[in-house]
C-alpha cells in the first residue's frame, strides 16, 4: 500500500504533467476521419499540435474555436458554432471531438448547450457526430482527461442496448493513455491470436502508427477506431478495461449495454500478460496458443537472465498514474527497489500500489528523490533528460512526451514481447553505466609507471549515459 | 615444446600430492571434458599485464572468440585491451608464411602501440606447423629492441592449469630478474618499506583495489602482482621481493618454487576472499618478514578493518544466515570462497572439487567437516541434482553454469573471472553479500515457477537433462 503525498510547492518546477485538453485530443486522434476541436485560444491548440508533432512525428490534425479578448469576455458560443459549421463543412469528418480549455471552462462555456444550438441551427450536419467534453486544464492530467474523452464518446456514440455476444468473436478493449501505437498493434494481435476480433477504443494504433499514405494531406485522422465499430459495441462477448484510468469508461460502456467486463491494471510483467492471455482464453473458449505459450516462456527465460541486473536497481520513475502503476508493479516484480514514483495526478489505484510512497509532483521531485536515494536508473518522459543528466544517470524514456528520440511512440511495452524488451533494455542501461571501483595507485609506484601518453586508455565508464 | 619439458612442469615438486593418481594435472578425457586449454591458461595468466602488447600467434579461433573477455582491470594503461593475433590464412600455413607474418606482426604492434615489451602466444596451428616462435621472438628482440617473449603453451599441451604454469615458466625463464626495482624512497612516516610480490592475483573487475590500500598503509611495497594491473617491468624486479604470497592459484606454484629455489624467497599460499582469510594473508607476510614491528602493525589494522567489515555485513548476515550454498569452482576457489561464504554465516552444502588438487582437498575437509559432499562430476544433470537432494538456496559457479542454473530456475552467483563484481578484501564481502542476496531474494523465481492459469499439469520442477 502506498501513500499518497502530495507536492506541497507554490512551483512546479521541470513540469511533468500535460494538460486534460491534450489527453482528451489524443483520445480524438485514435478515432478514423476525426477531429479534435479545442474551445480556446489558438495558442492552446498551436501548443497541442507542436507537442503532439514533435511526439509522433506525423502532421497532426487539430482544430480551434480560436477564441479572442473580445469571445472571451462577451461569450464565445458563437464561435464554437462557427467552428463546428466550418469544419462539417469543409473536412466532413466523422466525428469532431470538441474538448474545453482553462479559458473557455473559467469563462464558464456551456458547450451541451453550444452544441444544441448548433444541431438547431445547421440541421444539414447532423450525421457528424459531435462529443462534447469538459477538459479544463486546471484539474487532472492527460490522462484524465482522455479518459474523460473516452467516457463522452461512450455516452454520445454507444447505443443503450441489450444484445450482448450478437458477435461472439467481437471484443471491446479500452485502451489507457499510456498504451503506445505499438502497444495498442501488439493487443490486437494477442486478441486474434485467439481468433477475437478487436474494437480498441481509441485505436492510436491505426492512426498514429507512422505509415506513409497514398493522400499526401489530409485535414482528418487518417485510421482509427472507425464510427460505426464504435456504434456496435453493445453486441461484442466482452469488454477488456485496459488501465485504471478507463474503470469509469468501461461502467458507463456496461450499463449501457450490458457487455460484461474485465479489468487490466496493466499489461507489463509476467502476471499482467497471463491474467490478459487467461482472459482471451475464457472469452474464446479456446486454448491458448502455442505461439503465445513460446513468447512467455521467452520472458520468463529473460526475467531469470535480467534479474541480475535489474534485482535491487534503484529505480526513479515519473509519468500519469496507469504508466507510474504499470510499471511499478513490473519493476517491483523484477526486485528493483523503486527509489522515487511520481505521478501527475492522484488516481485512487496509486494507494494499491507495492512501495512506501508516491508523490503527485514534478520532476524536481523526482530529481531531489532519485538523489536522496541513490538512483541508478529513471524511467520518465524526455523532458527529464535533463534531469537524468544532471544525475549522471541513464534514461528510459516513457510516457509524452518523448520529442528529443525517435520512435518512441512505436515501442511496444506490453504483452509478453514487450516486456521482454524492456527488460533487455534496462538491464542494458544497468550494465551500460555499470559502477566500476575506483582505481588505487599504490603509494610505492613511480608518477610516470604508465609512461607520459595515456594514449590507450579506454575509459569503461558511462555516466551520463542517456537513452 | 618438447613433451618432455611439459611431463617436467606436471611434476611439481611443491604440490605434495603429486605422487597421487589423481593430480591437479590430470589428463583430459575425450568426450567428457571441460574448461579451457593451456593456450587459455596462458592468456589468463599474463594478459593483466597491462602495457605489453598481447599477440596471439595463430589463426583466428583463439583469438576471435577470447580477447575482451576478461574482467581483469588496469588503474592505467590499457593496451592489453586491445586485442591482436597474426589471424593466419591458409595460404600462411601451407606455404609456411607464419613465422613471417609472426615477424611482421611484431613490428607493426611496436611501430603503433610502443608497447613495453611483445608476448607471443603459440596456438595449436602454429605449434604444429613447427613455427619457431622463439627464434622470431629473440630476433625480434635483437631488431627493434623492445623485449619480445615467447610464451609457448599451444592448446593441445594441455589443461587451463598447464597453460597457467607454462605461462610462469615462461615469465620465470625471460623476464623475472631481468631489470632492477626502484629504490625505496623513505615514507613520510618513518615506517620500514617490505618488498613483496602477489603471484595469482588478477585484479578481477578491481577487487584488488579493495586490498592494496593496506599494503600501503602496512609498509609493504608490492613489486608485481602476477598479473592484476601489472606492468612489465615490474614482472622484471620480481626476483628482489622479500616474500611470495600465491594468491589463487596452485598452477603458478612453479613460480614461487622456483624463486624460492633461486632466490631464496620464501612463499605462502592466501587468498582474499572473506574477512578471515584477508586477515589472515597479512599475518602471514608479517610472519615470513618476520618484523615484530610489523606484525604488531599488522594486528592493529586488521582489527581495525575486521571491526568495519563486520559491521557492513551485519544487516547482510541476518538476510543470508543459515541460506545453503552449492558451490561448484575450479581449484583453489573450491576452498577460498567457502570461508568467505561461512563469515557469512551460510551453509557450504557441497563443493566441487574436479580442478581442484588432493591438497585442495584436503582445506576442503579442513574448513567443512569429513563428510562434505564433493562433487567431481560437473555436468549440469549431476550439478542440479546435488542442488536438489543438498536443499540448495543458490549455485555459486563460473559463467560456463550459469545457464544451467538459470534454466533450472535457481539463483545463481558467477564467481569467474568474467564476473563484473569485485568480492576480494574486506570491502569486497559486503558486495559478495548483496549479490547473493540479489539472486535469492529475487522475486522472479516464484514468478517462473509458477504454472501457467490456463496449464493442466503442475509447472516447471523437472530437472532439466543435459
Amino acid at each position: 500500500m502506498a501513500e499518497i503525498i502530495h507536492s506541497k510547492k507554490a512551483l512546479a518546477v521541470n513540469p511533468l504533467k500535460v494538460s486534460q485538453t491534450i489527453g482528451a485530443s489524443l483520445a480524438f486522434l485514435g478515432l478514423n476521419r476525426s477531429l479534435p476541436l479545442m474551445h480556446g485560444s489558438q495558442g492552446c491548440t498551436a501548443f497541442g499540435k507542436v507537442f503532439f508533432v514533435r511526439h509522433f512525428r506525423e502532421p497532426i490534425p487539430l482544430q480551434t474555436t480560436a477564441m479572442d479578448q473580445v469571445s472571451s469576455i462577451m461569450g464565445a458560443d458563437d464561435n464554437v458554432i462557427e467552428a463546428l459549421r466550418t469544419l462539417s463543412d469543409k473536412s466532413k469528418p466523422d466525428i469532431i471531438g470538441l474538448v474545453t480549455t482553462g479559458l473557455s471552462e473559467t469563462q464558464g462555456t456551456d458547450i451541451h448547450r453550444c452544441l444544441r444550438d448548433f444541431r438547431t441551427k445547421f440541421p444539414e450536419f447532423a450525421h457528424v457526430a459531435v462529443v462534447p467534453v469538459s477538459t479544463p486544464d486546471y484539474v487532472g492530467c492527460l490522462e484524465s482527461g482522455y479518459a474523460l474523452a473516452i467516457e463522452a464518446l461512450i455516452e454520445t456514440l454507444v447505443p443503450e442496448s441489450a444484445c450482448v455476444g450478437k458477435r461472439p468473436k467481437q471484443v471491446n478493449v479500452l485502451a489507457s493513455a499510456m498504451l503506445t501505437p505499438g502497444d495498442i498493434e501488439a493487443i490486437k494481435e494477442w486478441v486474434e491470436a485467439f481468433g477475437l476480433r478487436a474494437i480498441v477504443v481509441p485505436d492510436i494504433g491505426d492512426s498514429l502508427d507512422g505509415h506513409l499514405v497514398e493522400a499526401e494531406t489530409s485535414s482528418l485522422t487518417i485510421g482509427g477506431t472507425p464510427r460505426s465499430e464504435i456504434e456496435i459495441m453493445g453486441e461484442s462477448a466482452a469488454t477488456l478495461v485496459v488501465g485504471p484510468s478507463l474503470l469509469k469508461a468501461g461502467t458507463i460502456l456496461k450499463s449501457r449495454t450490458g457487455v460484461p467486463d474485465y479489468h487490466f491494471a496493466g499489461l507489463m510483467g509476467l502476471d499482467d500478460c497471463d491474467a490478459f492471455t487467461q482472459a482471451l482464453a475464457e472469452i474464446s473458449g479456446k486454448p491458448v496458443p502455442e505461439k503465445i505459450e513460446r513468447h512467455r516462456a521467452q520472458l520468463q527465460d529473460a526475467m531469470v537472465d535480467s534479474h541480475f541486473m535489474i534485482g535491487f536497481a534503484r529505480v526513479a520513475l515519473a509519468g500519469d498514474p496507469d504508466l507510474v502503476g504499470m510499471q511499478v508493479r513490473f519493476l517491483t516484480s523484477m526486485g528493483a527497489e523503486i527509489v522515487s514514483a511520481v505521478a501527475t495526478h492522484k488516481h485512487e489505484s496509486l494507494a494499491t500500489l507495492p512501495i512506501d510512497k508516491v508523490i503527485v509532483g514534478d520532476l524536481e521531485d523526482m530529481e531531489k528523490e532519485a538523489r536522496l536515494g541513490g538512483a541508478q536508473l529513471i524511467v520518465a518522459n524526455s523532458h527529464a533528460a535533463d534531469t537524468a543528466s544532471r544525475l549522471g544517470l541513464p534514461l528510459l524514456r516513457a510516457g509524452f512526451p518523448q520529442y528529443d528520440h525517435v520512435g518512441g511512440y512505436a515501442r511496444t511495452w506490453v504483452g509478453y514481447r514487450g516486456t521482454r524488451q524492456a527488460l533487455f533494455d534496462l538491464s542494458n542501461l544497468m550494465l551500460g553505466q555499470h559502477h566500476e571501483l575506483a582505481p588505487y595507485r599504490s603509494i610505492y609506484w613511480a608518477d610516470d609507471r604508465d609512461g607520459v601518453s595515456k594514449q590507450h586508455v579506454i575509459s569503461s565508464a558511462a555516466v551520463g549515459l542517456v537513452h | 615444446m618438447k613433451a618432455s619439458e611439459i611431463q617436467a612442469l606436471l611434476d611439481e615438486p611443491a604440490c605434495t600430492h603429486n605422487t597421487k593418481e589423481k593430480s591437479g594435472c590430470a589428463k583430459p578425457k575425450p568426450g567428457a571434458t571441460a574448461g579451457g586449454c593451456s593456450f587459455d591458461g596462458a592468456q589468463i595468466a599474463l594478459l593483466p599485464i597491462a602495457d605489453v602488447a598481447h599477440i596471439v600467434h595463430g589463426p583466428i579461433a583463439c583469438a576471435g572468440s577470447s580477447w575482451d573477455n576478461r574482467g581483469t582491470r588496469s588503474s592505467g594503461v590499457t593496451l592489453y585491451k586491445i586485442g591482436m593475433t597474426t589471424d593466419l590464412s591458409e595460404t600462411d600455413v601451407v606455404m609456411g608464411r607464419g613465422e613471417k607474418r609472426l615477424f611482421h606482426a611484431i613490428k607493426q604492434a611496436i611501430d603503433s602501440y610502443a608497447p613495453k615489451a611483445v608476448f607471443i602466444y603459440n596456438t595449436c596451428v602454429t605449434a604444429l606447423i613447427g613455427d619457431d616462435v622463439g627464434a622470431v621472438c629473440k630476433a625480434a628482440t635483437e631488431r627493434w629492441g623492445t623485449p619480445v617473449v615467447p610464451v609457448d603453451a599451444a592448446g593441445f599441451y594441455g589443461t587451463k592449469n598447464l597453460g597457467n604454469r607454462l605461462a610462469g615458466e615462461a615469465m620465470f625463464k625471460h623476464v623475472i630478474g631481468t631489470a632492477e626495482p626502484a629504490p625505496v624512497v623513505p615514507r613520510a612516516d618513518g615506517l620500514p618499506t617490505y618488498d613483496v610480490n602477489l603471484i595469482g592475483e588478477y585484479n578481477i573487475a578491481g577487487e584488488f583495489w579493495h586490498v592494496a590500500p593496506l599494503f600501503d598503509e602496512l609498509g609493504l611495497r608490492i613489486l608485481c602482482t602476477l598479473s592484476g594491473d601489472s606492468r612489465f617491468h615490474e614482472v622484471q624486479t620480481m626476483h628482489r621481493a622479500k616474500v611470495n604470497m600465491v594468491v589463487c592459484a596452485k598452477a603458478l606454484l612453479n613460480v614461487a618454487r622456483k624463486m624460492q629455489d633461486t632466490f631464496g624467497q620464501p612463499f605462502f599460499e592466501g587468498s582474499f576472499y572473506g574477512v578471515q582469510d584477508v586477515s589472515n594473508a597479512l599475518r602471514d607476510f608479517a610472519r615470513l618478514i618476520g618484523a615484530p614491528d610489523l606484525t604488531a602493525r599488522t594486528e592493529v589494522v586488521i582489527a581495525r578493518e575486521e571491526a568495519k567489515a563486520h559491521a557492513a555485513l551485519e544487516p547482510w548476515r541476518a538476510r543470508l544466515k543459515d541460506k545453503r550454498v552449492l558451490l561448484y569452482t575450479g581449484g583453489v576457489k573450491s576452498w577460498s570462497i567457502v570461508s568467505a561464504l561461512q563469515d557469512l554465516g551460510m551453509k557450504v552444502v557441497a563443493t566441487g572439487t574436479k580442478k581442484s588438487t588432493e591438497e585442495d582437498k584436503a582445506r576442503i575437509r579442513e574448513l567443512m567437516g569429513e563428510d562434505t559432499k564433493m562433487i567431481d562430476d560437473g555436468s549440469p544433470k549431476a550439478l542440479l541434482s546435488t542442488y536438489h537432494e543438498y536443499k540448495a538456496d543458490i549455485l555459486i559457479a563460473g559463467g560456463r553454469n550459469l545457464y544451467t542454473a538459470l534454466k533450472a530456475r535457481i539463483p545463481f552467483l558467477d564467481i569467474n573471472q568474467e564476473r563484473e563484481f569485485g568480492y576480494a578484501g574486506y570491502a569486497g564481502m559486503s558486495e559478495l553479500a548483496r549479490q547473493l542476496a540479489l539472486s535469492m531474494e529475487s522475486p522472479v523465481w516464484a514468478a517462473v515457477r509458477k504454472p501457467a492459469p490456463w496449464a493442466k499439469q503442475s509447472g516447471p520442477g523437472t530437472v532439466l537433462a543435459a
